[in-house]
């Protein structure tokens, strides 16, 4: 394997728990350069916290996270407070994450929701912070709200502001929770269509959703998640037609065909 | 009423209001700006993390809350000179009353930095600031607008509760009337004028505080 073929991202054995709850029970799998992930599951299956330690928001117990970089973020020896702290840190510099409910700063107008942490985090000179998020903005048509506040916006441009906050970090790998859930039905097909377009320019994303539709049209892989593990993965086209494991039928069924016994 | 009573209330309405704009209003301005000071402090404590900061601050917030505020007006102007320590009566005043409003504040702050969602944290951690610039770009703006009404109202206590460092002879509005009362009899009369010039204040500043919500109202996570 050249090493351009060398995966992004390479999880194993990602283990976490929440007091008695076992949430992730070893998870591994590959994420490759300018690839869409999507990962699916019933909730509580623990998809969103495999996100969540991909951008160091949970520390795992046990597992690595090795990127084609050389970065490296084994949690198996506890690190101890400092270490941890940076560990953190070489994460989010690397991702970017967009939230299900946006979380933009509801106190700063949609430009300085942008280049907040471009400036102040990643010490890039206000102008060219500006001059980026203002092309980013464009991009996602949202070029005439720069200086609007989030409460001023719908779902769906809200949404579409959390990716540009997240794009304007130049993050290596995009991470996307349940970025539709939140939103009217009316709203999703807008924010969707952005991460398509982020697709197919490139991006690495990693996105848990429910939207299988999207999944099937836009990823590369779909990996699917039961009680903290993985059951199953694969090309969604393949996988979404012949399901392997009876469990990732059943999920399928559910969410393909609702209203059949 | 006869015409002398009339007289007097008319003589006593300037005094009064003259004390209660350049000696009351002064001193629960600046008690209330340390006090404010020494309340996100002891916020801050409170949520460190650090168990010895945060057992400090709650002791510090317990004392004053436990206790009365005429009891510490006390113990700062006439206990502290016993020890060495000899305070003027208005900056005794000041200490007094800024360590009771930074003690009823404190409890307030803490609350709001706690009411900003945990999504904000997670969202400010997440374009890479620190623990502290989360806090202080982030977190405390949004905490800050929902600590206005509270705090509002933790100020328009602290005017009416100025009148209690009469007893350690600041001549402030109640000082005033008391001295007023004392050679004209009439008690009835100019205690009931000072009540009015109280709540004068107090009508105004409740206008001010419904503006300001007005004005803040929006621009906070749900």
């Amino acid at each position: 394997m050249s090493p351009t073929d060398a995966p992004l991202l390479e999880v194993s054995g990602l283990v976490k728990s929440f007091g008695d709850n076992v949430v992730l029970n070893g998870v591994s799998f590959a994420v490759d350069p300018g690839k869409v992930t999507c990962l699916i599951g019933p909730s509580g299956s623990g998809k969103t916290t495999v996100l969540r330690c991909l951008n160091g928001l949970e520390t795992p117990d046990a597992g690595v996270l090795a990127f084609s970089d050389g970065g490296r973020s084994d949690f198996s020896q506890a690190p101890s407070g400092r270490a941890a702290k940076l560990e953190r840190a070489a994460l989010r510099d690397r991702s970017a994450m967009v939230f299900q409910h946006h979380n933009l700063f509801p106190h700063l107008t949609v430009l300085q929701n942008v280049i907040e942490g471009p400036v102040r985090a990643r010490g890039i000179a206000k102008e060219v912070a500006v001059a980026e998020a203002e092309r980013l903005l464009e991009r996602v048509g949202l070029s005439q709200k720069r200086d609007a506040f989030p409460h001023e916006l719908s779902g769906g441009q809200q949404q579409r502001v959390g990716i540009v906050r997240a794009l304007a970090l130049r993050p290596d790998l995009l991470l996307f929770d349940e970025p539709t859930s939140a939103l009217d039905p009316e709203l999703v097909g807008e924010v969707l269509l952005v991460l398509k377009e982020l697709a197919e320019e490139g991006w690495t994303m990693v996105i848990v959703t429910h939207e299988l539709g999207f999944a099937r049209q836009v990823a590369d892989q779909v990996v699917f998640f039961d009680e903290g593990v993985i059951v199953e993965r694969g090309h969604p086209a393949e996988m979404f037609a012949a399901p392997q494991n009876a469990r990732t039928r059943r999920f399928l069924d559910r969410l393909l065909r609702p209203l059949d016994e | 009423m006869d015409a002398e009573t009339w007289q007097l209330i008319v003589t006593s309405f300037w005094p009064m209001l003259s004390a209660g704009l350049a000696v009351t209003m002064p001193l629960a301005l600046v008690s209330f700006a340390i006090g404010l000071v020494l309340a996100v402090a002891a916020a801050l404590m409170r949520i460190s993390g650090s168990r010895a900061l945060s057992g400090i601050a709650r002791v510090y917030v317990s004392a004053i809350r436990g206790t009365p505020l005429l009891v510490q007006i006390f113990i700062v102007f006439y206990g502290l000179p016993q020890v060495g320590v000899r305070i003027e009566e208005f900056p005794a005043a000041i200490i007094a009353l800024s360590l009771n409003v930074g003690g009823y504040a404190a409890e307030v702050i803490r609350a709001a930095i706690l009411s900003v969602p945990k999504g904000q944290w997670e969202a400010a951690f997440t374009v890479g600031l620190s623990r502290a610039t989360a806090l202080r770009r982030i977190i405390l703006p949004q905490a800050a607008r929902v600590s206005v009404p509270p705090l509002s109202n933790t100020f328009i206590s602290l005017v009416k509760d100025t009148s209690l460092v009469a007893t350690i002879t600041v001549t402030e509005l109640f000082r005033v009337a008391q001295n007023i009362a004392a050679f004209s009899y009439e008690f009835m009369v100019i205690y009931i004028e000072a009540a009015f010039i109280y709540w004068l204040f107090c009508l105004i500043l409740s206008f001010g505080q419904d503006r300001i919500e007005r004005r803040l109202d929006r621009r906070v996570a749900h």
